[in-house]
Order: structure tokens, then C-alpha cells, then sequence
């Protein structure tokens, strides 16, 4: 443990709900152990804000362990931070000094509408994936191991889709605010299996289309996405994603 | 065709997918018309008649009528498309952010520019059509037969050091439309490969030079004939 603590200056965005108009506060916190989460300085900051008799910044967070994509937040200018493959809770104030200013802002999109302060609703996603992000073939117990042959390959590409958490940086970071990596991750981990592949048209037709009604942007293949996502998801599952809705469009019948 | 199938198409075509595809698809026949008109323009190099006669030949074809239909729709289709996504992009993000810093590793100057590179691009075919093909006529016997002496045309229009300026001008802007462009398309079109990709990154940056440069370095041989 290190007890040198530093001394913060940060511009937060505050925000009472959805119909008010935000803006970016000040706050000086002293005290941060380099030690701590991002969130964790955030914590230590609300419990000033509260002794102070403030109302405390609202911000989304669960395991804090960097597995189920709760946490989000801008920090100056870049999805969950300036450390790659890093999720907001894995971020350490030892990548800060002291005297540093920091700038807090939500995800934005017109799909994620901020809830308050930096807490965005992400309900569009898990719209995204009622559309077609499951299996809905019945297979029984599990079967023997190696029951049905899998190459290497497309196992791991398979289960390099599965990492994606869900959090919504590659929308947060995209210039368009497109969520086709999401999606796109989604589409592959299925598409990418035996299992997956019987119902991979409708999925990637239904899932297109939700994404589209929800208002992502399109994707123009800059690849902010793949840059900010803290899972290392590959731009190489949009590419499938297009295959598989033009496979599903033009080769399919019920799709 | 069957009612499924007309859907389907329908479908298609209005999602942000297929509209990215035809975008994708038309971009790259643009790509493929600049390689034919810069090759067509290199005969300025062999001569006046030469290019003469090359421009004579092809525009005394009943065809080029078709041809350049298709080309004016393709173009038309890129255009719309490009506005629609574009919007559609704007207001994904209607609340944009106090602080955006790109990580770096993915948009490029490129990437970040294509609507506004393609507005020039826009700007310039309609001048470049008013400047050329309903420029200065002037007539030229080759071998006999009378026909336009465009080559003059081309020289007079490039005496102009303004006129010479815009047109480099507008081919380096075009060099960064289709930087990005030209890879873009792969990606669009579903064809990413750890094998390929890499390729296709560096062609695309190739085929933008060089056509780029095709252009430049003749309007450039041009201004020098006077
Ligand atoms: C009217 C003028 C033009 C406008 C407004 C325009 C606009 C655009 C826009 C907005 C995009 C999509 C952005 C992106 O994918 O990052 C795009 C893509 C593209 N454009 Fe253009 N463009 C124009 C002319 C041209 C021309 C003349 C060419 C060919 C030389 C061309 C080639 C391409 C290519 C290859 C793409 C990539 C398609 C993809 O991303 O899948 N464009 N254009
Ligand atoms: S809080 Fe669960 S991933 Fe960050």
C-alpha cells in the first residue's frame, strides 16, 4: 500500500433526470489513495457530497470486478478510460497524479438516455437481444464432450465474441453511436457453433432490425468500437454480422 | 417474385446494413470509373491527337448514353445514401460530449472526414463537368475527320494557376475519401480476414495515391504546356 494520497480536480456531469438540463460541475476531492477504482473515488466523493448534505452523483456499477458490464462512464473523452481493455471498475487512481483534472461525463446516445446524473438507461440492448440473442432449440441434457465436432478456430472465435459484457462502450465511443459491434458479437457467438447456426438467419434478420429500430447510428468502420472495448472485441464479428444479414436477406426464406 | 421475397428485399434495403452494402457497392464502381478515367487522361501525355481521338471514339457511341446513365445513377445512389446514413448518424447522438479524445487506434483524419471530403468531391464533378465536357468547344481535324479538340480545352483550363491549384485541391481531397473508402468497402461487403485485411488496407492506400497522383501529376504536365 502506498500513503500517498493526491489531490483531484474533477468536472462531473450532473443531471436530475432525463427531462432536466445537465452540466458539468467541479469538485476538488483530496485524499485518493492510488490504490483506489475509479468508482471507489467516486464513492469517497459522494460520501463528501452526502456529509456535506448534497445529493450524491449517480453512477452504474455491480460486480466491480470487470465481468457484467454495468459500470460505463466517459473519462475524459474516451469510454471507461484511457487504459485499454479496461472496464471503468478495473480503472486505478495510480494511473493519475495528483493536481490532474479529470473529466467525468455518461455514455451518450440517443438510445442511451441518461437516467441522472452519469447513469445511462441501456435497456435498448437487452431489446437488441430479446430480438434473437438466445438459442431457442430445446438440446436436451448436456451432451457427452466432443459429442459434435467444433474446429479450434471457430471455438475461439466463438468464445472471443462471448466476452463481450454488454456495457455499451463501443456505442459510447462510436462517432456514430452505432452498436454493431454488440450486436455483431452477439450474431457470431451463435452463428460461429453447430448449435447456433440452424436458427442464424432469423437472428441475424431480427437482431438488425431491433438495433436499427432502437436509433444506433450505422457503422462507417472507423473502429473506435474495437479500440475502446474493454473485452477486445474484433472488428472482424461486424464483418460477419454483414455476411450473415446478407446470407439471411438473399438466401433465406424466413428471414 | 414471390411476396416473401419482395419483403425481404425491401428489407434489406432500408436497414442500415444494406444501405451500408450498396454504399460499399457503389463506392467501389466509383473507384473502378476513376481507374478508367485516369487511364483515358493519360493519353494527354501521348498527344493532342491521341487524346483526341480517344474522347472522339467514345463519345460518338451510341453506348456511352448507357453508360453514362448508369454512372450518373450509381453516383446519384452513393449521394443519397451518404445523406441518409449521415443523418441517421447525426441523430444518434443528438447530446454530444464535452470531452472526446479518439483512442488512436481506430478513426483517422480519413475515416472522420468522409461526408465533407465527399461534398467537395461533389462540388468539383459538378465544376469539372461545366469546365470540360460543357466547356470551350473547339474543333480539330484528325486524320481526316473533324471533331472536337478538347485537348485544347484541357491545356487552356490548366493555364490557370487558380484553376490548376483547386484541381490538386480537390484530387488530394478525393486521395482521402477514397483512403478510407476503398478498404472500407471490404469490411462493409463482409470481407475481413487476419490473412487479407492487412492487404487490403495498404491497396486501398496505394490506389488512392496513385490516382490521386495520376490526376494531379497530368494537370500538373498541362499547366506546363503553356
Ligand atoms: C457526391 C459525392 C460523394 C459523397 C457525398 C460521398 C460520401 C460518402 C460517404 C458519406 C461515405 C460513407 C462514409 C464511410 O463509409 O465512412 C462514402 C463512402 C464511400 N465513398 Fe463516397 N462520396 C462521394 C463520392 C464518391 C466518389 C466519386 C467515390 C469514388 C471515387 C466514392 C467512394 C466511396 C467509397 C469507396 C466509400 C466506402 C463505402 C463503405 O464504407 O463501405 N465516393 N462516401
Ligand atoms: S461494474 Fe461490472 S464490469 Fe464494471
Amino acid at each position: 500500500m502506498s500513503d500517498k494520497t493526491m489531490m483531484l480536480n474533477l468536472k462531473i456531469w450532473r443531471q436530475r433526470t432525463n427531462k432536466h438540463k445537465g452540466e458539468m460541475v467541479d469538485y476538488k476531492l483530496d485524499g485518493v489513495s492510488p490504490d483506489m477504482s475509479f468508482l471507489e473515488m467516486i464513492d469517497m466523493l459522494n460520501e463528501k457530497l452526502i456529509r456535506d448534505g448534497d445529493d450524491p452523483i449517480a453512477f452504474d456499477h455491480d460486480c466491480r470486478e470487470g465481468i457484467c458490464g454495468m459500470c460505463s462512464l466517459m473519462i475524459d473523452g474516451q469510454a471507461h478510460g484511457p487504459q485499454a481493455l479496461t472496464t471503468t471498475c478495473q480503472l486505478h487512481m495510480r494511473h493519475y497524479n495528483d493536481g490532474d483534472t479529470i473529466v467525468v461525463e455518461p455514455f451518450r446516445a440517443k438510445a442511451f438516455p441518461v437516467v441522472k446524473d452519469l447513469m445511462v438507461d441501456r435497456s435498448a440492448f437487452d431489446r437488441v437481444i430479446q430480438a434473437g440473442g438466445y438459442n431457442s432449440i430445446a438440446v436436451g441434457n448436456a451432451p457427452d464432450a466432443n459429442a459434435i465436432p467444433i474446429s479450434k478456430e471457430n471455438a475461439d472465435l466463438a468464445m472471443d465474441a462471448a466476452a463481450c459484457i454488454g456495457c455499451g462502450a463501443c456505442v459510447a465511443s462510436c462517432p456514430n453511436a452505432s452498436a454493431m459491434l454488440f450486436a455483431s458479437a452477439k450474431i457470431s457467438q451463435f452463428a460461429l457453433l453447430p448449435q447456433g447456426q440452424k436458427e442464424a438467419a432469423r437472428r441475424a434478420s431480427s437482431m438488425v432490425a431491433s438495433m436499427d429500430i432502437e436509433g444506433f447510428g450505422n457503422c462507417t468502420n472507423h473502429a473506435e468500437c474495437e479500440a475502446s472495448c474493454p473485452k477486445g472485441i474484433n472488428l472482424s464479428n461486424i464483418a460477419r454480422m454483414n455476411r450473415e444479414y446478407f446470407k439471411a436477406k438473399f438466401t433465406n426464406n424466413e428471414a | 417474385m414471390s411476396q416473401a421475397a419482395t419483403k425481404s428485399l425491401r428489407v434489406y434495403f432500408s436497414s442500415s446494413i444494406g444501405k451500408k452494402q450498396i454504399m460499399a457497392v457503389t463506392g467501389l464502381a466509383l473507384c473502378g470509373f476513376l481507374v478508367s478515367h485516369l487511364l483515358g487522361n493519360l493519353l494527354i501525355l501521348v498527344g493532342a491527337d491521341a487524346f483526341n481521338f480517344y474522347a472522339y471514339k467514345l463519345t460518338s457511341n451510341n453506348l456511352i448514353y448507357v453508360a453514362e446513365a448508369g454512372l450518373a445513377f450509381i453516383f446519384l445512389l452513393h449521394l443519397f445514401l451518404a445523406l441518409n446514413l449521415t443523418l441517421q448518424n447525426k441523430m444518434a447522438r443528438q447530446d454530444g460530449y464535452y470531452m472526446k479524445k479518439r483512442t488512436g487506434r481506430g478513426a483517422t483524419l480519413a475515416s472522420s472526414t468522409m461526408p465533407y471530403t465527399g461534398f467537395v468531391i461533389l462540388v468539383f464533378l459538378i465544376l469539372h463537368l461545366i469546365q470540360f465536357k460543357f466547356g470551350p468547344v473547339y474543333s480539330t481535324v484528325v486524320d481526316g475527320v473533324e471533331m472536337r479538340d478538347l485537348y485544347r480545352t484541357v491545356i487552356e483550363y490548366f493555364a490557370a494557376p487558380l484553376n490548376l491549384t483547386w484541381y490538386i485541391f480537390a484530387m488530394t481531397v478525393m486521395a482521402f475519401h477514397v483512403g478510407h473508402g476503398f478498404s472500407s468497402t471490404f469490411q462493409s461487403l463482409g470481407f475481413n480476414h487476419p490473412k487479407y485485411t492487412p492487404t487490403i488496407k495498404k491497396l486501398g492506400l496505394a490506389y488512392s495515391l496513385v490516382v490521386a497522383l495520376g490526376f494531379a501529376g497530368i494537370s500538373l504536365f498541362c499547366f506546363f504546356q503553356n
